[in-house]
């Protein structure tokens, strides 16, 4: 459980870099699972002594436990509440229309087919996604969202999808990847790279993707081999190109390559 | 207080003891004697462990709503449900008594893990939805606060069942059921199996049905220790002890038909503490039996089984232990990452185990095979006669492994029909059965604790219906036959 894994120190687009230090906490230390991804926006230091205050009473009293646990019931109530099924949309607007729904409202990015991408504006839903009740949906970027396996029903829904991006999402899991051989049929591309709960065990259920051309499956802490299961993977998907562990992961840096700074040195990938 | 009294008092204020002990060459521990006359001081204001009658303190308490005897995964699951179900939070008092704490011969830690909806009885595949339900949100069932969450280290691999001409029809009924529940199982012809696994040799396979979703396997002992982490906080007790008598008491009574019944009722049970001969008589309202392996001695303890043969006193619990073999082979050339636990139509299994080309895997015996129960000896073999012939015929890479390890288990079979019991006894009316799962228990287990729950505080099964799993069937005859057993 949250084993602490020297990361390689690769380039990478800012951005990514926020996203990726967004989840990184939930196995760092490995204390408290699920309210480590609240406490990833603020810094570690005077949080922590906070927490084990908040520890050392909840360990004496009743009451406080009972606050903190109602506190975490009510963190993992917001994930279902984001979750829930469009019904409505989908009855009235159609699968695809619901699917975009749910990914926009979650903060990612939807690609109708011969559409551009369309991004949340942070206005609501734009008025001409109404319109699109017929047009399939052919990519979608969902990096960082909440999305968990009841909200995954929304993805499986729109059956000419090509291309997925799961980057970063902290409650897609081993649970969810099983669910993925709904969309054998038409997923080309797909991208797991950074999310924490993911190991080589889902990761064996990809094989009814035989469609699948590129597999980003980078930077996932939970996977205990990532050269190893990089090597399975490529053996279970033969016509598909896996973006995976450097080779040089986990081997330790020599004194000279040690880098000091990573903003100001990148090493290249 | 009285700490800045002990400090004052036995200092070297004390003149004539700190004299003497210059004096003299002392061997006296002085400072070993200050902390002990500190702790028994500790100890005797309230609050301290001293109690001045006696020192119970190592055995169970004397009076518990519930007794659950067994603290496999199933006793713990009806622990876990009773406190959830229960209408006000501290309502029913539970005491859990485990023999062997390092669970050492328990049936949950040293099974295989793994966990279908492939079953032909429509209740035992609800049984096994509710379980994975229960599996995947783990750490919303589960929680502790300040606690780690838990990882199953689920494999959603999937189970592939392969049948021959004989049993082709069977296994079409069977999905045919599976799918009306709401399982995601596909049949596969003999075509489609060699393209999706090439290293499977499908001779003599007319039909495979293949779970998609929601089947694999996953770690026990992790499922074990949250369930008893999780049991602890809301309050349930444990004992490491065992049940050796349970005190009852009979009401002679007559049915409306003027047919006379004997209906027993168990007053307290007595708990042995481990290498002694002391015990504590724990008086309790209900007594659950979720003893595994070992519950037809502790249904014989109640008196279950007691009485001329053919009638419903007559009726022994038909669940006794009987051991299957588990072998843990390297193989360099095996299937790959995709691998399911494949199940062959003669009876010999295997599943992958982690990333090394390891597997898993055995066979169940015929009856005639069936090895002595006495002791968990592993019959190596029973590996090279029975076992690695039929794998390698099946998946011609299997030719050539090395065995590392072999441990041996106990199943709680059920010899009557290989299914669980379920519920009260009808003339020991406070005895509730949770036993008897014949190698499906662990994958039930969280379904099964919630059934025998609701059977304990509503009186009647309200999400799934388990009525042909009671004990009464072994009376009246009637079987609920399991036909896809491992």
């Amino acid at each position: 459980m949250g084993k602490q894994r020297v990361r390689s120190e690769k380039a990478r687009p800012a951005n990514q870099r926020e996203s990726l230090r967004l989840v990184a906490p939930v196995w760092n230390g490995g204390t408290s699972g699920i309210r480590g991804l609240s406490r990833a926006v603020d810094p570690e230091g005077s949080q922590r002594k906070g927490r084990a205050l908040l520890q050392f009473l909840a360990d004496r009293f009743y009451d406080v436990e009972a606050v903190r646990g109602y506190l975490l019931q009510k963190q993992v109530l917001k994930v279902l509440q984001k979750n829930r099924s469009f019904t409505y949309i989908k009855e009235r607007y159609g699968p695809y229309v619901a699917g975009a729904s749910f990914i926009l409202k979650q903060g990612g990015a939807v690609k109708f087919q011969d559409k551009e991408w369309m991004r949340p504006n942070g206005r609501g839903l734009s008025g001409e996604l109404w319109k699109l009740r017929e047009v399939p949906v052919e990519a979608v970027d969902a990096s960082g969202c909440a999305i968990n396996y009841q909200g995954l029903d929304h993805l499986l829904a729109l059956r000419e999808l090509q291309s997925l991006s799961l980057r970063c999402c902290p409650h897609v899991d081993d649970w969810c990847l099983g669910r993925l051989h709904q969309l054998a049929d038409s997923l080309r591309e797909l991208s797991l790279a950074g999310c924490p709960r993911i190991s080589e065990r889902g990761l064996a259920c990809l094989h009814h993707l035989q469609n699948l051309r590129r597999l980003d499956i980078s930077d996932l802490p939970a996977v205990s081999n990532p050269g190893l299961t990089q090597i399975l993977v490529e053996e279970m998907l033969p016509d598909c190109e896996v973006l995976g562990a450097d080779w040089a992961q986990g081997l330790k840096l020599g004194p000279e390559e040690q880098p000091r700074d990573t903003a100001s040195s990148p090493i290249p990938a | 207080m009285l700490r800045g009294a002990l400090r004052f008092g036995l200092g070297p204020g004390l003149l004539g003891r700190g004299l003497g002990t210059h004096r003299g060459g002392s061997t006296l521990d002085w400072d070993g004697k200050v902390s002990e006359i500190k702790k028994k001081i500790q100890s005797i204001l309230p609050g301290g462990a001293w109690s001045p009658l006696c020192d119970t303190s190592h055995l169970p308490p004397e009076h518990s709503d519930v007794v659950i005897v067994g603290g496999g995964v199933v006793g713990l699951s009806v622990a876990y449900w009773l406190k959830r179900l229960e209408k006000q939070q501290g309502a029913v008092r539970v005491l859990v008594v485990e023999r062997d704490h390092t669970y050492s011969q328990a049936s949950t830690v040293l099974s295989v893990g793994g966990i279908r909806q492939q079953f032909s009885l429509p209740e035992n595949i609800q049984l096994s939805l509710f379980s994975v339900e229960f599996l995947r949100n783990i750490n919303e069932y589960l929680a502790v606060v300040d606690d780690p969450p838990l990882d199953l280290q689920f494999n959603p691999s999937g189970y592939l069942f392969l049948a021959s001409e004989e049993g082709a029809t069977i296994m079409e009924n069977n999905v045919k059921v599976q799918r009306q529940e709401g399982a995601k199982v596909c049949l596969m012809s003999p075509e489609q199996l060699r393209k999706k696994f090439p290293w499977i040799n499908t001779e003599g396979v007319a039909l495979a049905s293949y779970g998609l979703e929601n089947e694999g396997w996953f770690d026990p002992w992790c499922l074990l220790q949250g369930l008893r982490r999780k049991v602890q906080s809301m309050g349930v007790l444990f004992c490491h002890g065992e049940v050796t008598r349970f005190v009852s008491s009979s009401n002679h009574m007559e049915t409306a038909s003027g047919e006379k019944v004997t209906l027993k009722r168990i007053h307290e049970v007595h708990v042995k503490v481990d290498h002694s001969q002391e015990y504590q008589p724990v008086e309790c309202a209900i007594v659950v039996n979720a003893a595994g392996a070992w519950s037809g001695r502790i249904a014989e303890l109640a008196g279950i089984g007691k009485g001329p043969p053919g009638t419903l006193q007559g009726t022994k619990l038909p669940v006794e232990p009987r051991k299957r073999y588990v072998y843990l082979w390297h193989c360099p050339q095996g299937p790959g990452l995709e691998a399911p636990l494949v199940a062959d139509p003669s009876g010999a299994y295997f599943r992958r185990e982690g990333l090394g080309n390891n597997y898993l895997g055995g066979c169940s015996p015929s009856e005639e095979e069936e090895p002595d129960p006495g002791n968990l000896e592993v019959d190596h073999a029973f590996f090279q006669e029975k076992v690695w012939p039929r794998l390698a015929r099946r998946v011609p890479a299997f030719e050539a492994l090395k065995v590392r390890r072999a441990w041996a288990g106990y199943y709680d079979y059920n010899t009557f029909d290989q299914n669980g019991v379920v519920g009260p006894h009808p003339l020991v009316i406070n005895m509730y059965f949770a036993t008897g799962f014949s190698g499906h228990g662990l994958q039930q287990a969280p379904a099964v604790g919630r059934a025998v729950a609701e059977v304990m505080l509503e009186g009647r099964f309200q999400t799934i219906n388990l009525s042909p799993f009671l004990f009464s069937r072994f009376y009246l005859g009637e079987k609920a036959q399991e036909r896809c057993i491992i």
